[in-house]
């Protein structure tokens, strides 16, 4: 526990940093978080009378991120990314390797407060996992070798800038390019063009290009900019949701990494268009590492009159701030975006008034996924039948999709809408494939008899996740990881989802354990059913698709699994009856002796 | 699940205690004199009311005290099951496992050591092991474990009412309902 004048001191700094402006106070924590291994009760009190917000409030944030903790972490803090791809890759087995190495249980820290070691979500390195987040910063294809030195180092107390450097290389892994990936656009092309066309043409342009949003419902990007612009109101806000959350996705983390610019261009092209001076990058926690380079994009960017004040000699005035998540798949929906950008615990909020109308601040607010905005970006510089020529008559474009699992080239693979699922399975050179989980868990579980279904929104949308299983994993466990993923992502705030994401995972892990019966099948559905059509938001309106799939199209693999056959629970008598047996055969065996 | 739509001449009712204390039992007894008016409008088939020791082929409603812990157990709780249209758990232990799997903390053999070997005052210690004994499961179960439940009646033990409801429920061909002072978890 730190002394209360210092505590107190370094609090009034962070806070000041934050310009003791309430609704940084997620980044502030974040900052308290960092400092102290933890946030501790005496630092909310504190914040809570330094900002004049209700102690409920500050102490309902800390407990509601995965990154924030009221009692201490270990002073170094690794957490095993647990999404299903990385358990493929050993991820567990490595995760208890280190454990064993530094003698402590996963979750708790070790006596001496010097380590823990936990599993978080999917930290978005599927693609080079098994991974990993060590005191925030991602780290990435783990294996035997760096976890015994990891072990080693940690005892050291060696500092993490004193780490191998390439343990927390990212590679990007284009694997597959096509006009989106390969524009190359000069800085300031895109606001250049805006500019000479006027506003209300580059919406038009905008609309006629067919640009659907690519973070999730497919929204046609210029109603909502349209929305936002007619929407009554003096200031409007722009936010570029970079949670990129859904497991197995890892685009815009690449497009964060390469194509920064473009990304911050369009920001401030619908800055322009909607009439909007401020904008937030929204990035996921797990992306920490990123922060460095996204800063000095934005700084070189406000000196070359591409952001800020001054942007193309002040014609327009537009800037950029970022604000980092703390573990939330949540925050990812834009209006738990939101209320976590505004300090708030990440609690998706009753829509309509969606955001267009009732954003940030409960101003007009244009929420878009990362690669929307660079897909803006580009339409502005090029034209939109450049980009309308790709792609089918309602899904225009491209889409990259971040692929992960049993196949042979993991990564990002950028195709025109409408291309078959098989055609990108003999691309990333997919062995015999059992299953595919397509738009992450909230997605698809489809097998062989959908491979001819066409990519494109109109058949199988996607957010761009697509995960392989061959005939070697368990169907059941791939529905087993998705819906604990679920469970533990649920916010809680309503009851469908809270208590039918639980009882999902205990009856999915029931089947996986054999002692499920057809019933329990049937209960599966029914409770899936009521999640999804109950829950208040997308997460839970979405968290039984993994479960109903299985049922849908993997039945005969989890009835496979019923060991009590079509009506009575599996219960194995004689197994449950072997130490009894071991018991007696000994005390017979003594009594003969004796 | 649906209750009997159409009223059947007589219902027939079993009841057991597995890995129990008789306390369910003695609770449903505490419908007092309400038993005559039952007994006129049920036929009760085996039970430690009735000292039959076998469930006839058919019975309608079987409803089990007590959880699983040993094969004699598991032997009569399927029977109940095979002959009953409806099965009941009873109470907390059918329902969890209840008092009895306390011991699901701890393996089998170190709990009858502690009771037949390392306990004080322990004459002639060793751990029993007679055919005449059934054997114990590794671990206490609930009866969903086992077999298929129709309804479960909470509480340790559950109330009267609570027995009440359910029996005249099923005997009129509705839905059972608890009210909420007759839904209780201890
Ligand atoms: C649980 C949940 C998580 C989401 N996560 C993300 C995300 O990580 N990134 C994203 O761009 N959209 C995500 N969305 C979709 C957003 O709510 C929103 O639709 C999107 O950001 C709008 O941008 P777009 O029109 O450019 O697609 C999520 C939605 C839900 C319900
Ligand atoms: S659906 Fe789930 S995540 Fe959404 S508000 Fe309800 S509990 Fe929270
Ligand atoms: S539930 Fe309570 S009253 Fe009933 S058998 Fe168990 S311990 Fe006894």
């Amino acid at each position: 526990m730190p002394q209360s004048s210092s505590l107190e001191r370094v609090l009034t700094r962070i806070s000041a940093r934050y310009r003791d402006e309430p609704y940084q106070l997620l980044q502030m924590l974040r900052a308290v978080q960092a400092s102290y291994s933890h946030v501790p009760q005496s630092a909310m009190q504190f914040l809570a009378r330094h900002l004049g917000v209700p102690l409920s409030q500050v102490q309902g944030v800390v407990e509601f991120y995965a990154f924030l903790h009221e009692t201490p972490r270990g002073r170094y803090d690794v957490r095993f990314s647990d999404n299903i791809t990385d358990q493929m890759l050993g991820s567990r087995g490595l995760c208890e390797r280190l454990c064993q190495h530094l003698e402590l249980t996963p979750g708790q820290p070790r006596a001496d407060g010097k380590v823990t070691v936990d599993y978080t979500s999917c930290t978005g390195m599927s693609d080079q996992g098994p991974a990993a987040l060590v005191n925030g910063l991602a780290v990435t294809r783990l294996d035997v070798g760096r976890i015994d030195e990891m072990a080693d180092l940690i005892d050291a107390g060696i500092a993490l800038e004193a780490w191998p450097r390439d343990w927390f290389a990212v590679r990007d892994h284009i694997r597959r390019s096509g006009p989106m990936l390969d524009l190359q656009m000069a800085p300031g092309a895109a606001l250049e063009a805006a500019v000479a066309r006027g506003a209300s043409s580059t919406l038009a342009e905008l609309a006629r290009s067919g640009l659907r949003g690519r973070g999730g419902a497919g929204y046609l990007t210029a109603h909502k900019w349209r929305f936002c612009l007619e929407a009554p109101g003096m200031e409007r806000f722009i936010v570029c949701n970079a949670d990129e959350g859904e497991p197995g996705t890892f685009k815009d983390r690449v497009l964060l990494t390469r194509y920064a610019d473009a990304l911050f261009e369009g920001m401030a092209l619908a800055g322009f268009v909607v009439g909007a001076r401020e904008g937030f990058l929204y990035l996921r926690g797990e992306y920490e590492y990123l922060l460095p380079h996204l800063e000095s994009v934005l700084e070189r960017r406000r000196e070359e009159g591409l952001l800020g004040g001054n942007l193309l000699g002040s014609r327009v005035g537009f800037d950029i701030s970022i604000h980092l998540g703390a573990g939330a798949y949540i925050c990812g929906e834009e209006s738990a975006l939101i209320e976590s950008l505004e300090g708030k615990r990440g609690q998706a909020r009753v829509r309509p008034p969606f955001p267009a109308i009732r954003g940030y601040a409960d101003k007009p607010t244009v929420v878009n996924n990362v690669q929307t905005f660079i897909q803006a970006a580009q339409i502005s510089a090029m034209g939109s039948a450049w980009f309308a020529e790709q792609g089918t008559e309602k899904s225009r474009g491209t889409v990259l999709l971040s692929i992960s699992g049993d196949v042979a080239r993991r990564g990002v693979y950028e195709y025109p809408f409408g291309v078959t699922v098989k055609e990108v399975l003999a691309d990333c050179g997919a062995g015999a494939v059992q299953a595919i989980q397509i738009g992450g868990p909230s997605g698809h579980l489809i097998g062989a008899a959908d491979f001819e279904r066409r990519i494109a929104f109109e058949d199988l949308p996607t957010t761009g996740s697509l995960m392989v299983f061959d005939w070697s994993r368990d169907v059941v466990g791939v529905v087993q990881n998705f819906s604990r993923f679920f469970q533990h992502e649920s916010c809680g705030f309503c009851t469908p989802c809270r208590v039918g994401t639980t009882v999902l995972r205990q009856l999915i892990d029931k089947v996986a354990s054999g002692h499920a019966s057809a019933a329990d099948l049937d209960e599966l559905e029914a409770c899936g059913m009521v999640t999804r059509s109950l829950s208040h938001c997308g997460l839970g309106q979405t968290a039984p698709n993994p479960v109903l799939d299985g049922l849908k199209r993997f039945r005969p693999v989890l009835e496979a699994k019923l060991l009590g056959g079509t009506d009575g629970p599996g219960f194995d008598l004689d197994a449950e009856l072997s130490e009894a047996r071991k018991i007696s055969d000994e005390s017979l065996k003594e009594g003969q002796h004796g | 699940m649906n209750a009997p739509t159409e009223q059947p001449a007589r219902l027939t009712v079993a009841t057991c205690s597995l890995a129990g204390c008789f306390g369910c039992h003695m609770s449903f007894l505490d419908v007092d004199e309400r038993i005559v008016e039952l007994a006129q409008l049920v036929t009760f088939d085996r039970s430690p009311l009735t000292d039959v020791k076998h469930c006839s082929e058919r019975v309608d409603v079987g409803l089990i005290e007590g959880g699983l812990c040993n094969v004699e157990n598991v032997e009569v709780l399927r029977e109940f099951r095979a002959s009953c249209r409806y099965l009941v758990a009873v109470g907390s232990c059918a329902i969890t496992g209840g008092v009895p799997a306390v011991r699901n903390k701890f393996t089998l053999e170190s709990c009858l050591r502690e009771a037949y070997i390392d306990a004080p005052g322990i004459d002639n210690p060793h751990i029993p092991c007679d055919p005449e004994i059934p054997l114990l499961l590794n671990k206490v179960r609930p009866i969903h474990e086992v077999v298929r439940v129709d309804y479960v009646l909470p509480g340790c033990p559950p109330p009267a009412e609570a027995f009440w409801e359910l029996l005249t429920a099923l005997i009129a061909g509705r839905e059972p309902e608890l009210a909420y002072e007759h839904r209780r978890f201890d």
